[in-house]
Order: structure tokens, then C-alpha cells, then sequence
């Protein structure tokens, strides 16, 4: 099946956008999240959303699957793919297409790198808000389909709240343009954050910001975690709302030392990153309160420059990449608890580790709750893998105790598809399953992500029968 | 019929009509489960249902082909939440936004939308009708704030998708799907929201533009980096001169605003909010016109044509079109594909938000059309909510 496929895509696409190579096939196995291997039965590197379009309804004549894959940085295997499928790759398609600052939007193809929108309008004093720390590689195709986030979306929002249209082709193929100006459903916003699983993006227009007046980043260190609780606290509590709120523990601390020499003051238990930005009258005294608020704090630095904040930042953004310098291996987890309940889940994590034999270091975006605990083990040591499991499964499920969320923006891809259980009844899997159903009845858009064995489709009164129409002109086309 | 399913229900009368439909009978559920009872015995008896709010806007969209149960969410009222530190609250949909303000304001928190006639409008109807406010430049519309829901579907199924945190990115997001979907997909029964602290001040600069003057005094505020929070235009006569209002909130309110009426050239600083602000004050004929900002002198001189008084933000790009005298049907449908025609070569749509005719084209053309109606068909296979309501005969 998939050779007779595979025989119909080099007719479609120039000789070096297929792949079949075992070797380079190799290279597309996993995303980030190494541990989840599976070798694509082809891969293809489409030019164009027509080139796309095609692909995806040759995959509709032959039932085939196939998963859309972006710059594989994923941390939940969202791009994992099929061995049975096709592998869609974005990578070359990487245009601006057009920047429009009257309208404050950039029009991008879904393999430009998040950081290259910036880059691109930074000059005329604008950015694209959404910066999750893999923001030089990861693509915005990618960031559409997990709703990214980042250090900076405590103010100003995710992927969701900055796309203002999207072209997709949906999973029969056709080339449909969702935008935030339609009336009707909502479907961009069901779109986005659906790991793929809706479609495939094609084109994207994205808002662009203007470059704050004035920002300012404070490191503040505490004796312990608790202390810088409190101060987060008492920061939302004062009513200010900062572009971000960072926290590290010990671990991370000495684990970001090691790897990028960040020297974060010596001694801290944890540090907190508060960086505020806005009109610059509106931040100097909200600087004000804030050195009020961290008064527990032994040292508090404040950036004098981009150069002295990006040396902050350093620490911070490195930090999963740095217990690698301290542990041989890792599981970067990511939860979500409500703000006020970070004491007691912090608290309670340390008594995991303790019983577990198992170091957890804490990084986390402080001011929503999103934590990011990094459960160290060593791989060479027998049943360490495992207990660090069991820990890294425990996290998830004080996340859920607490009202929080198994993901706050790494997705659930394959590797969480069995939490969604516990976070969600039969009946709100089955209603999402209705969106999926209503986007991709034959099920061949990423399947195995995001839901546990969903449920086929079935028949609706009312829906077309058969074979889709497009399927039948595809065909034609290619025979 | 349905007095045997433990939710009260009474006769309906010539006051429960929605657009000219009169249903037989009026249903007021005090919880999910009852609401979801209700579906149920209505899916089994073959009864069509349309879900009201404080029903100040039945009237907006189609009239449902069909209505059998109007289901009142006004016993839904209860704040079931209201977790300050983490700046999130949970309630019932048929909760007033103007209750809801008051208990947030005790702590001093906002929900960051703002429906002025709040003593009717219920947070379901609000989330329902998806309609955006002047702060929907600094904040986002209502599904940017919204984090988690609970639906209830019309075979009675009761699912929810978000949550209580901020960040989540779990499943799909039925939240956004729900919102704006005018009643037609099922009832929304419960919602949380994302919350702001309330403003430390507030100011608005005002002034008296022309017409031309609009684009460019708008294009230099939404960039300044005295960063409104909202901008608004009023223009009650076509012919006549056009109000500026320039929101500032937070810190130096004052000194922001002064910076900002710098840049309009004119005007003034008041504490004052405009007597117009946000509002819609006739919507027997209501137009809505989204356009990318760089289209608004085209939407300006376009609105001017149709006689309508036009309100509503050059920075978001949305206004509302609104008649200060009986409309015809001709003479609307007329305006209207006049209008479509100009705007949407300007990158805009033009929606028809209320009109009490058939023969008006409300929507224009949706490229996600065929998707929705697959999503209609998969959530009410048997057409009982609100059926006819919404575009494309959905
Ligand atoms: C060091 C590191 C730091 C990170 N930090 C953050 C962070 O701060 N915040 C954050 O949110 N994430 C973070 N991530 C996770 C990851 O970078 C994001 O999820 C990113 O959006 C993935 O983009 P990608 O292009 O690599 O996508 P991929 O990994 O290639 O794919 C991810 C998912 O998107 C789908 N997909 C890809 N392209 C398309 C398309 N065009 N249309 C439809 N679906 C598509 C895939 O099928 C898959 O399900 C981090 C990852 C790493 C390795
Ligand atoms: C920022 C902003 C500013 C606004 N400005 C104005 C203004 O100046 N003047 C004005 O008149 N209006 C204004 N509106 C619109 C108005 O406030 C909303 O449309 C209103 O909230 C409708 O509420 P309601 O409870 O009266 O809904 P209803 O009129 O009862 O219902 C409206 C629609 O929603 C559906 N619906 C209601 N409840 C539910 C539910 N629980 N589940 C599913 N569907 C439901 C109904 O079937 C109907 O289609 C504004 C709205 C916003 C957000």
C-alpha cells in the first residue's frame, strides 16, 4: 500500500521532497521527547499548501495516515510518526510572505521559526509576543498546533490569543482559510492547540506587538522556595500583572551554574525572575511596590541593560538543557496548579522525591502555576527509570487533585494520551471526539495523539456518504 | 408533556416569542443536571429548544425554524467560585454580569469585558453572542478570557473542556467553539473565567474629529506607547462630525492620557467615561463591520453611504452600524450588499447582527462554512437547538 503511495508522491513532488532512504527516514524518528521512536513510512517535504493539499489527499485514496512534523522540538511526541504513514515535514516552507505593520500582522508559511518573525520586524520596534524558550527552532506550524506559551504569555497571552488566521488543509484535503474576523463557529480557535490532529496549517497570519516603552527585569533571591511563594503572592495580590514571573529552586540553580556559568547569587534557595514592561511611568512605580514586596529577598538585582537581562534570562532559559550537566538523565515534565496552591504542590513533590530516591529540580512559570519539574535519575542505574516514572506520573496526579491540568503547554501528543482519563470524563472526551469527527471522520490526521482509543466515528444523519468528492477528483488527477 | 422530568416548567405566552416563534413552553432549570434532564426528554419527544439568558438579544439572528421549549437560565444564577488569588471565578451561566461585577469588585478584580446593559445580561447570553467591547483592544473578546466550560449537549451529555488554571492546553478547547455560537450547538451551563485586578485609575481623552482624520490619529494611538486601552469612534449622522474617546487605564492615568491627547492634537481629559461609550442603543437593525485597520477610511466613507449611524473602534477594527429611523426590507438589503461590496475589498466582512426580515443576506461568504456545518451535524444531529439560527441556515 504504502509503496504504491509512495510510487503517486514522486509523481507529485519534485525527487528530492520524497524521502525513503532508511537512514534519512532515521532522522525523523522522535521529536524532543526522545523515548517515543518510531521510524515514518515515507517523508515528505511539501513546497507549497498545494503540494500539501495533494499529499494529504493521495493519504485519503490510500487510507493512509499521516502526521504533520514542524522543527521536531515537541515534548510530548506530537510528532511522532507512523510507520504506516506519511510524514509531513514544514521545513521548507519558511517565507514571509508578507509583513503588514499598519495592521500589525505578519503573513508566514508554517515552518518559520518563531524568533524569525521578530527578527524580521524588531527593527521597526515590534515583535511577535509568544516566546516559548525554544523560540530560534521550533516553527509557528508548531506553536499553532501545541498553543504555545512562554516566559512572557502571563501578561500577554498564548499562541491562540495572537493568531488572527490560519489556512489549513483539512484531512480531506481541502484548503480552507480560518479566520478571526469570520462570523460563525470559532473553528480557529478549536484549531489551535489541536496537535495536529484537525489539519495541517498552512499559512499563518499572526499579530504583531509593538515594543514595550520600558521593561525592567529584577533576579530576587530567597533563602528558600517559600519565601519567594510568598513574594509571588503578594505581587499578584498588589494587582500587578508582570510580562513574567520565573522561579528556580537549588537544583536548577546549580544546574544552570554548571552548564552556562549564569551566577545567580550564591547561596539561594530559590530565585525569582519579575520582569515588568509597559509605559514607563506605569513601570517605575510598579518597580517601586515590587522592591517593597521582595524585601525577604538577600539580593536583588535589577538588569542596567539588554545586555545584563539577556545574562538573567540566561540561567532561566538554558535550564532544561542544564540538568543534563548534573543528571545523565531527565523526564522534563509539565503541570499546571492554581497559583495558590504552588506551596503545597511544591511541598508535597519534595516528599515524592524523598520517598522515591528520586532529585526533582523545580523550574517553573511562577505567576500562572505552571510547573516544569525536572525528575532526574540515572539511566545506567537498574529501576531508576522507572521510580522516576512513578514520580514524574505522581506530579500529574496532584496536578489533577489540585484543579490544575496535566499540560500546561507542552501538549499531550502520545505521551499523555493516558492521563486524559483522569482529567476528563468519558463524556468530554467523547464531545471533543465530536470536533475531531466533524474535522477528520476517516481518522487519519495524527492519529494515536491527544485522546486514549477514541471512539470511530460512525455515520451522522445528514453527512455525506462515501467517498468525498475530492477524494474522487484526487484520484483523477493522479491516474 | 414534560412535567414529568423534575425541571419547572410553565405555559409559554406571547412574550416568549423569539423572532416572531412563540414556543409552548418556557423552561427554568436550577442545575446542570437538570438542564440536562430537560435536553433529554426534549430529544426524545422530537421538541426544539432555544436557550435564553435575560433575553435582551433573541431577537439577534435568524428566527429559529422551529421552537418548542424556550429553556430560561435565569435560576442558573449562582457564583459557585470566586478563587481571588488565583484570579480565576467559576459560575453558573445564568448569572448577570452585573452581579457577577459586584462580587469581584469586593476584591477588587474585573472580568475585562465590558456589556453595559449588565443588570439583564446574563454571562451565557454574553458568552453566546461572543459580542466585543472597547477593552477587547488591550484584553481580547470574550473567548480570550474564558478558561474553562461546561456544555450541556442536546442529547442531554454534560462535558466540560479548560478548567480553573490560566494555562492549559489540554484536549480540545471547547470553550472557544461554544463561544459565539448563538445557542445552536447546545447550552452552556457553566464558565470560568480568567480575571484582571481593576484598575488603579482611569481617563479618557476626548475630541471631535473629521472624517479624514480618523485613520491616521488612530494608526499613531493603537502604536503609542502610552498603550490605551481602548479607542473609540462615535458618529451618530453620516454627514456629521465624529467623537473620539481614547481610554487609559492603570497607574498615571492622567499622565498617560495627557501624552495621548498630545498626539491627537486635541481635546480633552476627563475622569468622565462618554455617555456612548460601548454601547448599542437601537438594535432593530444592527449591522457589524470587522475590518484590518488599514481599511478604515474605506468603512468610514462606506458606513457614510448607508445613513446609519456608525459606533465602534478603528483599532480593533469593528464597528456597529445602528438606524435611528425604521429601515425597510429593500432598503436594508440594499445597504447592506452596497457595503459588503466596498468592505470586503477592503479585507472586511459585514455581518448582520439583527434584522427583522427574511430576505436580508446576514452573512457573507465563510470559507470555513462547510466545516461548521460538519460541526453542527455532529454535536445536533437532530437540528433541536436553536435550528436556523445562525449562518448558512445552521
Ligand atoms: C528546550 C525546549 C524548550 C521549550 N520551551 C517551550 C516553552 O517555553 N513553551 C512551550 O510552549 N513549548 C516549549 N517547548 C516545546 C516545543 O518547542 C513547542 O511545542 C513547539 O511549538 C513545537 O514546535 P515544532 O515546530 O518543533 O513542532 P513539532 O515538534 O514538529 O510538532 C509539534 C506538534 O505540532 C504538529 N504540527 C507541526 N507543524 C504543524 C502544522 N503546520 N500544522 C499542524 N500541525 C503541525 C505536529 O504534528 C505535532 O503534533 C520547548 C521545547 C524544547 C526542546
Ligand atoms: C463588551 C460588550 C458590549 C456590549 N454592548 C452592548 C450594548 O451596548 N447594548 C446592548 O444591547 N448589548 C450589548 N452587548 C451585547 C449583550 O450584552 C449580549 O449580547 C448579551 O450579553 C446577551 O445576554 P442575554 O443574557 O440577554 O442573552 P439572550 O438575549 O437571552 O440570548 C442571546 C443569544 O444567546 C443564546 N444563549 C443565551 N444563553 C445561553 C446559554 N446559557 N447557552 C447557550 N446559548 C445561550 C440565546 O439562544 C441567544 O441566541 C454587549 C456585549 C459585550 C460583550
Amino acid at each position: 500500500m504504502l509503496d504504491t503511495l509512495t510510487a503517486a508522491l514522486r509523481s507529485l513532488l519534485p525527487h528530492d521532497s520524497v524521502i525513503t532512504d532508511p537512514v534519512r527516514l532515521r532522522t525523523y524518528e522522535c521529536d524532543g521527547l526522545t523515548y517515543h521512536r518510531a521510524t515514518p513510512g515515507v517523508v515528505v517535504l511539501p513546497d507549497t499548501a498545494d503540494q500539501v493539499a495533494r499529499v494529504v489527499r493521495l493519504c485519503n485514496d490510500f487510507a493512509v495516515p499521516f502526521v504533520a512534523r514542524g522543527s521536531g522540538t515537541g515534548l510530548s511526541g506530537g510528532a511522532l510518526p507512523r510507520e504506516d504513514g506519511v510524514l509531513i515535514v514544514t521545513s521548507k516552507m519558511r517565507r514571509i510572505l508578507e509583513i503588514d505593520l499598519d495592521n500589525r500582522r505578519a503573513v508566514v508559511e508554517p515552518g518559520v521559526t518563531n524568533l524569525a518573525i521578530t527578527e524580521a520586524v524588531r527593527d521597526r520596534g515590534h515583535y511577535y509576543a509568544p516566546d516559548p524558550s525554544s523560540q530560534q527552532i521550533c516553527s509557528i506550524g508548531g506553536n499553532v498546533a501545541e498553543n504555545s506559551g512562554g516566559a512572557h504569555c502571563l501578561k500577554y497571552g498564548f499562541t491562540v490569543n495572537h493568531v488572527e488566521a490560519c489556512e489549513i488543509v483539512t484531512p480531506d484535503g481541502d484548503l480552507v482559510t480560518l479566520d478571526r474576523m469570520d462570523p460563525g463557529y470559532d473553528l480557529l480557535g478549536a484549531f489551535i492547540g489541536s496537535e495536529g490532529t484537525l489539519g495541517i496549517a498552512t499559512k499563518i497570519t499572526v499579530r504583531l506587538s509593538r515594543t514595550p516603552e520600558s521593561v525592567v527585569t529584577v533576579l530576587a533571591a530567597f533563602e528558600n522556595i517559600e519565601q519567594g511563594g510568598k513574594a509571588v503572592s503578594a505581587i499578584i495580590g498588589a494587582g500587578i500583572v508582570p510580562a513574567a514571573i520565573e522561579m528556580m529552586d537549588a537544583l536548577a540553580i546549580e544546574a544552570a551554574e554548571a552548564a552556562v556559568a549564569c551566577s545567580y547569587p550564591a547561596g539561594a534557595g530559590a530565585v525569582l525572575i519579575v520582569e515588568l514592561d509597559g509605559p514607563e511611568a506605569e513601570v517605575r512605580r510598579q518597580f517601586a511596590r515590587l522592591q517593597e514586596i521582595c524585601s525577604a529577598a538577600f539580593e536583588l538585582r535589577v538588569a542596567a541593560d539588554a545586555a545584563e537581562r539577556a545574562a538573567i534570562w540566561k540561567g532561566r532559559k538554558s535550564a532544561f538543557a542544564a540538568v543534563g550537566r548534573i543528571s545523565p538523565a531527565y523526564i522534563v515534565q509539565d503541570g499546571v496548579v492554581p497559583r495558590t496552591a504552588l506551596p503545597g504542590v511544591l511541598a508535597a513533590i519534595d516528599r515524592l522525591s524523598h520517598e522515591h530516591h528520586i532529585r526533582v529540580a523545580n523550574v517553573f512559570h511562577a505567576g500562572d502555576g505552571n510547573l516544569h519539574p525536572l525528575v532526574l535519575f540515572d539511566d545506567a542505574e537498574p529501576g531508576a527509570g522507572e521510580r522516576a516514572e512513578v514520580v514524574s506520573g505522581a506530579i500529574l496526579d496532584l496536578c489533577i487533585e489540585h484543579g490544575g491540568s496535566i499540560t500546561g503547554e507542552h501538549g499531550v501528543g502520545v505521551d499523555k494520551s493516558r492521563y486524559m482519563p483522569r482529567m476528563f470524563s468519558e463524556d468530554d472526551l467523547d464531545t471533543m471526539q465530536l470536533v475531531r469527527c466533524a474535522f477528520d471522520p476517516r481518522g487519519l490526521s495524527n492519529p494515536g495523539k491527544v485522546f486514549p482509543t477514541p471512539r470511530l466515528c460512525g455515520e451522522v444523519p445528514g453527512v455525506r456518504k462515501g467517498v468525498h468528492p475530492l477524494v474522487e477528483s484526487g484520484k483523477a488527477e493522479q491516474f | 408533556m414534560l412535567d414529568d422530568i423534575g425541571v419547572t416548567v410553565r405555559q409559554a405566552g406571547e412574550e416568549d416569542a423569539v423572532g416572531g416563534v412563540r414556543p409552548r413552553w418556557v423552561a427554568l432549570p436550577e442545575s446542570v443536571e437538570e438542564v440536562a434532564a430537560l435536553l433529554r426528554a426534549c430529544a426524545e419527544r422530537d421538541l426544539a429548544v432555544v436557550p435564553a439568558g435575560g433575553g435582551t438579544k433573541l431577537h439577534w439572528g435568524s428566527p429559529p425554524e422551529r421552537c418548542d421549549v424556550l429553556l430560561d437560565m435565569c435560576c442558573m444564577n449562582e457564583i459557585l467560585e470566586h478563587a481571588a488569588g488565583d484570579l480565576v471565578v467559576r459560575t453558573q451561566a445564568g448569572v448577570t454580569m452585573d452581579a457577577l461585577a459586584a462580587t469581584l469588585a469586593e476584591q477588587g478584580q474585573e472580568l475585562a469585558l465590558d456589556p453595559p446593559f449588565t443588570e439583564h445580561t446574563t454571562v451565557g447570553g454574553t458568552l453566546a453572542t461572543a459580542t466585543a467591547g472597547p477593552r477587547a483592544f488591550r484584553y481580547g473578546t470574550a473567548r480570550d478570557l474564558l478558561i474553562g466550560i461546561t456544555v450541556v449537549l442536546p442529547d442531554g451529555t454534560i462535558a466540560k473542556s479548560g478548567g480553573k488554571v490560566v494555562k492549559n492546553v489540554a484536549g480540545y478547547d471547547l470553550g472557544k467553539l461554544f463561544t459565539g455560537s448563538q445557542g445552536t450547538l447546545g447550552v452552556i451551563a457553566e464558565a470560568t473565567f480568567r480575571l484582571h485586578p481593576l484598575p488603579a485609575d482611569r481617563r479618557w481623552v476626548t475630541a471631535e474629529l473629521d472624517r479624514a482624520e480618523v485613520a491616521p490619529i488612530a494608526a499613531a494611538l493603537a502604536a503609542s506607547q502610552a498603550e490605551p486601552s481602548a479607542v473609540e469612534v462615535d458618529r451618530p449622522d453620516p454627514d456629521g462630525p465624529i467623537a473620539l474617546a481614547v481610554l487609559v487605564e492603570g497607574a498615571e492615568a492622567e499622565t498617560r492620557a495627557l501624552a495621548l491627547r498630545e498626539l491627537v492634537g486635541k481635546g480633552s481629559v476627563t475622569a468622565e467615561r462618554p455617555p456612548w461609550w460601548g454601547l448599542i442603543q437601537r438594535d432593530e437593525v444592527l449591522v457589524e463591520v470587522r475590518f484590518p485597520t488599514s481599511g478604515t477610511e474605506a468603512v468610514l466613507d462606506a458606513a457614510a453611504g448607508t445613513g446609519f449611524a456608525l459606533r465602534g473602534s478603528p483599532v480593533t477594527g469593528r464597528v456597529l452600524l445602528e438606524s435611528w429611523r425604521p429601515v425597510g426590507e429593500e432598503e436594508l438589503a440594499a445597504a447592506v450588499s452596497g457595503l459588503r461590496a466596498k468592505v470586503e475589498a477592503a479585507g472586511g466582512r459585514v455581518n448582520v447582527l439583527a434584522a427583522p426580515y427574511a430576505g436580508v443576506e446576514r452573512w457573507g461568504q465563510v470559507s470555513g462554512l462547510p466545516l461548521m456545518r460538519r460541526v453542527k451535524e455532529r454535536f445536533d444531529p437532530g437540528r433541536m437547538m436553536s435550528p436556523g439560527r445562525f449562518l448558512g441556515g445552521i
